[in-house]
């Protein structure tokens, strides 16, 4: 049998076809994924392109509602952009957020956690002690305080320039300390077989020995815990945004263009704020559900 | 018992002593606090005697524990952005943060236990599966998200609650409340139940699942095997069991309320700690989050030793005797 | 009349790869004050006949066929309430690990009041001098001052004790003991195996022994049943079975008892192992391990029949193709 039709047949397949949910929100988190990646192609108007936009499309109401019409299929906004094309656009500025501040955390929680895992004692105790602090506070409320000092050391003028790098850090900062553990208790196990005590024998690096022998082994759980944090790392940067520090207004992502769609909430124009903010939902709801689906799947004890 | 308790607050100060050191260092160090007290312009001689007064001459240890000593009396020290002193700020911001949390935790607690224990019982109900639906939902949902929805249904469709702020409020000496007027009563509930909504959900799907694990161990297939009906079984073994562990992260997660209120206190316009904090990082209000952040890890830590006298309480095992 | 009958008992577990047959036409009866031991490797389906007797099959496992009559009724197609109100009762268990069967967040006196109470009309006090009496019973030291204690205060053979009690509180007249010894220490296996018998001659219980411990069950009990792979392949007076097996795993099965009078080379061992519930072959399903196989074995299943002094499933011992 090769290697795809054995995968075809695993446990592992086998009920994630048989599971409705897990299959709806793979399709629902690929199609978004998709339209963020294309949206430049998707979408119907160009939301950053001030020619196209005109005032007197502003506060158009969805399609559905008396006076809409299909050129503004989710309505528009006080500027007259599509409300529709924002979201696409939005999607993809979050999405590259989101990947970029777990890509982060990646990088500072596995190195970190193989340096932990691998050299032990001392450094490991400092370091974990570290982790340990930083997850008695609630990630948001880090990212939040790191923006803040962030802004606050940034001269004002190079701060608007920075801002999705300064957002990115915020988050990646809030998150590592999850990867971290994971990779040191990956680490201290693969760290007492046979092939590392092998490598070190023959005279191989400590670097060399955990970039090229332990790094690949202890991955797997890594980028599962990856994926289910991006889902988090989604709702970060809009909640950030949000409240207002985090992407400005020339960068919207969904978080900031729910900030701004608030303002017209009592006017009785729902539609900006509600639908980007339904957009978010849809997005961290189907990452939720794919993750409650893999832990179930590789927890055989549950079902 | 006494021994313990001791060991753990032995283990809390180093980590608030990390904590406090990281406040100072934001405080000491970013932005400059000349700058922020003497405005743009000042001599040479002005900035010196500044910094002596601030003590900014000092040696770094020595600033430290001047600096702690001035936090243990209540000192943080003066906002860049309202130039009134931080303790004073927070004090009076204290009281709606901490009756916010509160009603929230009260209410995701007396919503989230009976929930989780009756979907972790009947597993397979309709009712469960919606319920746990529902739980997804609830998870998954932008806290913000959840207020504005709130808001559009409650304040801006039906008009029967308010949208934002405290509605009036009572003084006690230090001390406001809002539980004793009507407004005020009225104003809470949008607020409470969008901060609540998160942390009830997490409960509900946190016992329904301890209590799932619980139906599967040994203890209860031989309550079973004994022939005890299903009630006892699932109330005085297996909820009893399932709230043992439940109480920590319940207990950890009843302290987060104070932290996630910033985002419920913005989309509320609250008067809070959380409001505060958030205006504070808009302007670049360093003495504000540093005092902040200390403020946070203190209740923290507070919660921590809380939940481990209630787990020495509820669990005999702990109690000591015996072997 | 026996105690307990079961006959022709099949239990099916369907999986997404077929229905696998785990128990497969069972059948024995326990009479009263009788002490049957259950016999067989892990997996053999002994705990399994226990669980389906008392009806604490774990879904998605069912009794697919057969009936099991107690006390003369059929309980096998009972509703939950009227099995709940038989177990404890009429029927008790005792089961493999003491440290895990009992709540730990309750104390011993109240698991047995509350058990006792469940089942008998007792009033408080009643229930409490009983639960004593019953802690006497099973030889905890101090038992008035302990009653109120937490399972965590007891050692391992004293918490097997109390879970005997439990299991022996309202008085049933047949306890399931699942491998009750095999979690102690050798040293204790002996006196919980005494107590055990004590009591049920005291009692007048009958015992349904489930071990591996081919040890155990010469020592204790009357009769004896071996398993293997869902089927029983032998059953007879314990003495019998002991010293003049008639089945060839069974011959096995008493090769591996280190013996101190018969001081052989070395123990014999059955090679192979027992076959798994999704490739149980053809035939008898101990045709590939064993040393006297015939052509019959692989193609016709043995019955359970008289053969000697005991019952077998095994063409050898019945004459048919010899």
């Amino acid at each position: 049998m090769s290697a795809l039709s054995r995968f075809l047949d695993s446990d592992f397949v086998y009920s994630f076809r048989r599971s409705p949910v897990a299959v709806v929100s793979a399709v629902v988190v690929l199609i978004i994924v998709l339209c963020a990646v294309f949206a430049p192609l998707v979408s119907p108007h160009d939301p950053f392109d001030l020619a196209s936009i005109s005032l007197l499309d502003s506060l158009k109401p969805p399609v559905f509602l008396p006076d809409g019409d299909w050129s503004f299929p989710l309505g528009s906004d006080d500027q007259g952009r599509d409300v529709f094309s924002s979201i696409l656009y939005g999607t993809r500025i979050s999405m590259i957020v989101a990947a970029l501040a777990i890509g982060f955390s990646l990088v500072v929680g596995i190195t970190v956690g193989l340096v932990a895992g691998y050299a032990g004692g001392a450094v490991d105790a400092v370091l974990m002690r570290i982790v340990d602090v930083q997850l008695t506070f609630p990630a948001i409320l880090i990212a939040l305080l790191v923006d803040g000092v962030v802004r606050a050391v940034l001269p004002p003028a190079a701060q608007d320039a920075l801002q999705l790098d300064v957002i990115v850090f915020a988050i990646g900062i809030s998150r590592w300390p999850q990867f971290a553990r994971t990779v040191r208790g990956s680490t201290m196990i693969e760290r007492g077989r046979d092939y590392v005590m092998a490598a070190r024998v023959i005279g191989i690096s400590s670097p060399r020995i955990m970039v090229s022998h332990i790094l690949p082994n202890v991955l797997g759980p890594v980028l599962v815990i990856a994926t289910l944090n991006l889902g988090l790392a989604v709702l970060d940067e809009a909640t950030l945004s949000f409240l207002g520090v985090g992407l400005p207004p020339t960068q919207p992502s969904l978080g900031t263009l729910i900030r701004f769609g608030n303002n017209f909430l009592f006017s009785g124009e729902w539609w900006i704020t509600i639908f980007p903010g339904l957009t978010l939902a849809a997005i961290v709801l189907s990452i939720n559900l794919l993750g409650d689906w893999l832990r179930d799947a590789l927890n055989p004890r549950l079902r | 018992m006494f021994a313990f308790i001791l060991a753990r607050l032995l283990q809390a100060i180093p980590v608030l002593l990390v904590v406090a050191f990281i406040s100072f260092a934001m405080f000491q160090f970013v932005g400059d606090p000349l700058v922020a007290l003497l405005g743009q312009n000042f001599t040479a001689e002005e900035a010196d005697r500044m910094r002596h007064t601030l003590g900014l001459d000092q040696p770094f240890l020595v600033q430290y524990v001047h600096f702690l000593g001035r936090v243990l009396q209540g000192d943080f020290g003066i906002s860049y952005r309202l130039a009134r002193p931080v303790g004073e700020l927070l004090a009076e911001r204290l009281p709606a943060t901490v009756e916010l949390s509160l009603t929230a935790a009260v209410l995701a607690l007396l919503v989230g236990v009976p929930l989780g224990v009756l979907t972790g019982i009947k597993r397979n109900a309709v009712i469960s599966r919606a319920m746990m639906v529902f739980s997804l939902i609830g998870v998954s949902l932008p806290t913000f998200l959840i207020g504005i929805l709130l808001i559009l249904f409650f304040a801006v469709q039906l008009g029967v609650l308010p949208s934002y702020g405290r509605g009036d409020i009572v003084h006690f000496s230090h001390w406001t409340t809002g539980f004793l007027t009507s407004s005020g009563r009225q104003a809470v509930i949008l607020p409470a139940i969008t901060l609540g909504m998160f942390q009830m959900t997490l409960i509900l799907r946190l016992v329904r699942s301890e209590m799932l694990e619980v139906m599967r161990s040994d203890f209860i297939k031989f309550a079973r095997a004994r022939g005890l009906t299903s009630r006892a079984i699932n109330f005085n073994h297996a909820l009893s069991n399932t709230l043992v562990p439940v109480f920590t992260i319940v207990g950890l997660q009843l302290g987060m309320l104070i932290a996630f209120s910033i985002v419920t206190e913005t989309v509320f316009q609250w008067p809070g700690m959380g409001l505060l904090l958030v205006q504070s990082i808009g302007n670049a209000d360093i003495p504000v989050m540093s005092a902040y952040l200390l403020l946070i890890a203190v209740v923290f830590v507070t919660i921590n030793l809380v939940v481990d006298l209630l787990y020495f309480a509820v669990d005999p095992r702990l109690r000591g005797g015996g072997k | 009349m026996a105690l307990l009958e079961v006959s022709q008992l099949c239990v099916e577990f369907p999986t997404r790869r077929g229905t696998l047959r785990a128990l497969d036409n069972i059948s024995f009866g326990i009479e009263p004050g009788e002490i049957l031991g259950v016999v067989g490797e892990s997996g053999a389906g002994k705990s399994l006949t226990g669980s389906a007797i008392i009806g604490l099959l774990e879904p998605p496992g069912r009794v697919a066929s057969g009936q099991i009559i107690f006390d003369g009724k059929r309980i096998d197609n009972l509703d939950q309430e009227a099995m709940r109100a038989i177990r404890g009762r009429h029927i008790g268990a005792i089961f493999q690990d003491p440290l895990t069967t009992l709540d730990p967040l309750m104390s011993v006196g109240k698991q047995l009041i509350e058990t006792m109470q469940t089942h008998l009309k007792l009033s408080d006090r009643d229930a409490k001098a009983r639960a004593i009496q019953w802690l006497e019973e099973v030889g905890i030291p101090a038992a008035s001052e302990r009653v109120f204690a937490y399972p965590h205060q007891f050692s391992g053979g004293m918490r097997q004790r109390v879970v005997i009690a439990l299991a022996l509180c309202a008085e049933p007249r047949l306890v399931i003991a699942d491998e009750p010894t095999t979690a102690l220490d050798v040293s204790i296996q002996a006196q919980i195996i005494t107590l055990m018998r004590r009591l049920a001659a005291d009692h007048g219980t009958s015992i349904m022994l489930v071990t591996h411990d081919m040890g155990v069950i010469a020592e204790t009990c009357d009769r004896v049943a071996v398993m293997y792979a869902g089927r029983i392949v032998e059953i007879g007076p314990v003495e019998n079975v002991v010293r003049s097996p008639q089945h060839p795993y069974t011959e096995g099965l008493m090769g591996s008892i280190p013996s101190l009078e018969a001081r052989v080379a070395r123990l014999r061992q059955i090679d192979g192992a027992m076959p798994r519930l999704n490739a149980i072959p053809q035939g008898c399903a101990f045709n590939p391990r064993c040393t006297k196989v015939m052509d019959r074995c692989r193609e016709e299943r043995p019955d359970l029949l008289p053969a000697g002094t005991t019952e077998a499933a095994c063409f050898l011992v019945q004459g048919g193709a010899r």
